[in-house]
């Protein structure tokens, strides 16, 4: 348990939506637990990102947002929570990390790379850091000109906000005063690369003024300060107030991917922030408030862990891709991604 | 059958298209107010408003990119370099992001980059870019370089209506020079289709863009010696007429590659090899590649000139198939 000061302010959210967070919240981490296992089974093909520790931010920025109006998340490869919320199925992420022939990219991409902006709600980044702070301005310029009210959420880190990409894209949605928020990780290193070495800047939010958009700073890890936070951000956007760089001030606890010890960061910094536990610090404020008990969060678990346990035997079922696709579908007239 | 330039062409595609289909826009840097760096897009926010010819900062990775997103969202976004030598900014955003759509996600993103390209106006060397070749081997685009005012059109309004990324090479030497009676009636010239130009028999010239025309010079003087030249404009490099080319070579066994970009990885050495793996039995002589000198373009005239394709190094090379 924790002893981190955390807000309690519920931002008007109904106690059916405060536990629902929660089950996002514990089904994040326990997919996550699940891929590890997978992981060492080498069942998964690819490398392994954990979001431990950075799942409040994820789950609770992906909350704040209404998808019946066409609201699009795009996450980075630790904001597998995100897209949970948003939508998407477990299965199809075990799947994507197999490499299966059903996964959503036909085993042609990894991990959380997936998603279709119009249909699901969410669409996954490419490797290339920043790329798509351009792309999601895109989708809200589209937005804006289909005449739609819909925001684009953002997912940049300490890391990815040093790219050229990233301030092209920035500076292009400010001008514009597109309806975007863009919530920028300080998870303390990116692969083994300090922050510090990253930026000049005090904080990640001071790159706002570069910009002229906004600039906020949140406990990343209390999960309604974020999710109040980017609630307001994703208000002022739809409303036409342009543009917020958001900062969620959080931490990394585990490497890179499952290969890096992360011998590169102090031991006590790890230990400050375990101590920091987003789902820890929620869970008892949500006691604290009357919300939920113990048992309930027991019952949740349960409910995850079943979830869980049939998505990863619908994913072991499923086959691998036919080798002879691999020549398929270069141009979308080919017709193979309507064959099922 | 009004008469226009190759520019006008460009101009009246896009006019055209953007009247005929609500989602079709502009983007790019100075094309609103000012109408382009060339007025390629002249008259035309006037006419759609600034909500769909969209001025933008000079970021070449936001407007590829902004476009690409807006794509996805069903829109048919057409970006502008204002020199094509700036894609390499964007070129990231192209080959990693927007031409990969299909292929890994199923996703389809109509959109079109285009921009002036190419040497002969004395633009130096980050103004004369023929960038073909350094998107051939990152599939996922498609990619058309327009010689004649007809095409610039044809081809233009394909791209646009095409649901896949293309990569629109105009040629800005071409841009004023080149007049044409075109039709009043909506027409596109298929992309992937090669047009046989000149027909010949005794020798291929294998070309395309502004190099067409150096073509028919060489191909006009070697007509007064009794040689028959075919001319194909390539039209489309990828994906291309293979088709063509192997019926072409076939028939005068002698062929001749000729383009702007430099020689050493060109477009021009993938289809020498696509002719020497499926028709060699058919060639009575080496295939001769005729192409830019393999350093950047040089600014001042004479390097220039020297550096460029031209009639007289076709002709040298075409004797020496003749007499092979």
């Amino acid at each position: 348990m924790t002893d981190v000061l955390t807000t309690t302010n519920t931002h008007g959210l109904s106690n059916e939506q405060l536990l629902e967070i929660d089950y996002y919240l514990r089904l994040t981490r326990t997919l996550e637990e699940r891929l590890v296992a997978l992981f060492r089974q080498a069942k998964v093909i690819g490398g392994l990102y954990r979001s431990l520790g950075q799942e409040g931010e994820s789950v609770a920025a992906a909350y704040a947002l209404d998808y019946k109006q066409g609201d699009v998340v795009q996450p980075l490869i630790r904001n597998i929570g995100s897209i949970l919320v948003a939508g998407a199925k477990p299965s199809d992420i075990i799947k994507q990390y197999m490499a299966k022939a059903d996964s959503p990219t036909r085993g042609r991409e990894l991990n959380i790379h997936f998603g279709h902006p119009a249909r699901d709600g969410f669409i996954g980044q490419i490797s290339m850091l920043g790329d798509m702070i351009p792309v999601m301005a895109g989708i809200a310029l589209a937005g804006r000109m289909q005449k739609k009210t819909l925001v684009t959420l953002a997912f940049i880190g300490d890391g990815g906000s040093s790219t050229g990409a990233f301030w092209e894209g920035m500076n292009f949605a400010s001008v514009q005063k597109l309806p975007m928020v863009v919530i920028v990780e300080d998870n303390g290193y990116a692969y083994s690369t300090p922050t510090a070495k990253q930026t000049a800047a005090k904080t990640l939010a001071d790159k706002s003024y570069a910009f002229g958009c906004h600039g906020v700073t949140v406990d990343g890890n209390d999960v309604l300060a974020v999710y109040g936070e980017t609630k307001r951000s994703v208000e002022r956007a739809r409303s036409g107030g342009g543009v917020t760089l958001l900062e969620v001030k959080t931490f990394r606890l585990k490497g890179h991917a499952e290969h890096d010890n992360q011998a590169y960061v102090p031991k006590e910094l790890i230990e400050e922030w375990q101590r920091k536990d987003p789902l820890a610090r929620y869970e008892k404020v949500l006691m604290e408030l009357g919300v939920a008990t113990q048992d309930q969060f027991a019952e949740i678990q349960q409910r995850v862990r079943r979830e869980i346990d049939a998505a990863t035997d619908e994913a072991d079922r499923s086959p691998m891709p036919n080798p002879a696709d691999a020549a398929r579908g270069l141009y979308i007239e080919d017709g193979y991604w309507e064959e099922r | 059958m009004p008469e226009l330039s190759y520019l006008d062409a460009i101009n009246s595609a896009m006019a055209e298209e953007m009247a005929r289909d609500e989602r079709v826009f502009l983007i790019g840097e100075d094309v609103g107010v000012y109408g382009g760096a060339f007025k390629t897009s002249a008259g035309l926010i006037d006419r759609f408003g600034p909500e769909r010819v969209i001025d933008t900062p000079i970021s070449e990775i936001a407007i590829i990119g902004a476009a690409s997103g807006a794509a996805l969202m069903g829109m048919r976004p057409i970006a502008e370099m204002q020199f094509i030598d700036f894609i390499t900014c964007g070129y990231d955003m192209l080959v990693n992001f927007s031409a990969m759509n299909s292929y890994l996600f199923g996703r389809a993103c109509p959109m079109v980059v285009r921009g002036p390209a190419g040497g002969g106006t004395h633009g130096g060397p980050y103004h004369s870019l023929n960038p073909e070749a350094m998107f051939m081997n990152r599939p996922g685009l498609k990619i058309v370089a327009p010689g004649t005012a007809y095409d610039a059109k044809g081809l233009l309004k394909a791209a646009i209506r095409d649901d896949n990324p293309v990569l629109y090479i105009e040629h800005k030497y071409l841009y004023r020079r080149i007049k044409e009676n075109l039709p009043e009636d909506d027409y596109i010239v298929p992309i992937g289709k090669a047009n046989i130009r000149r027909k010949g028999k005794d020798l291929t010239i294998l070309t395309w863009g502004a190099m067409i025309y150096v073509a028919d010079e060489a191909a006009d003087v070697l007509a007064k010696d009794g040689v028959s030249v075919e001319v194909i404009d390539l039209r489309s490099i990828l994906p291309f007429d293979e088709e063509a080319i192997l019926e072409s070579v076939a028939k005068t066994n002698r062929v001749i590659i000729l383009h702007e970009a430099p020689l050493t990885g060109g477009a021009g050495a993938e289809f020498a090899a696509r002719i020497a793996e499926k028709a060699f039995d058919y060639l009575d002589a080496p295939i001769k590649r005729i192409a830019s000198l393999d350093v950047p373009t040089p600014y001042s005239p004479p390097l220039e000139a020297f550096y460029l394709p031209n009639k007289d190094k076709v002709l040298a090379a075409a004797r020496e198939l003749l007499a092979y």
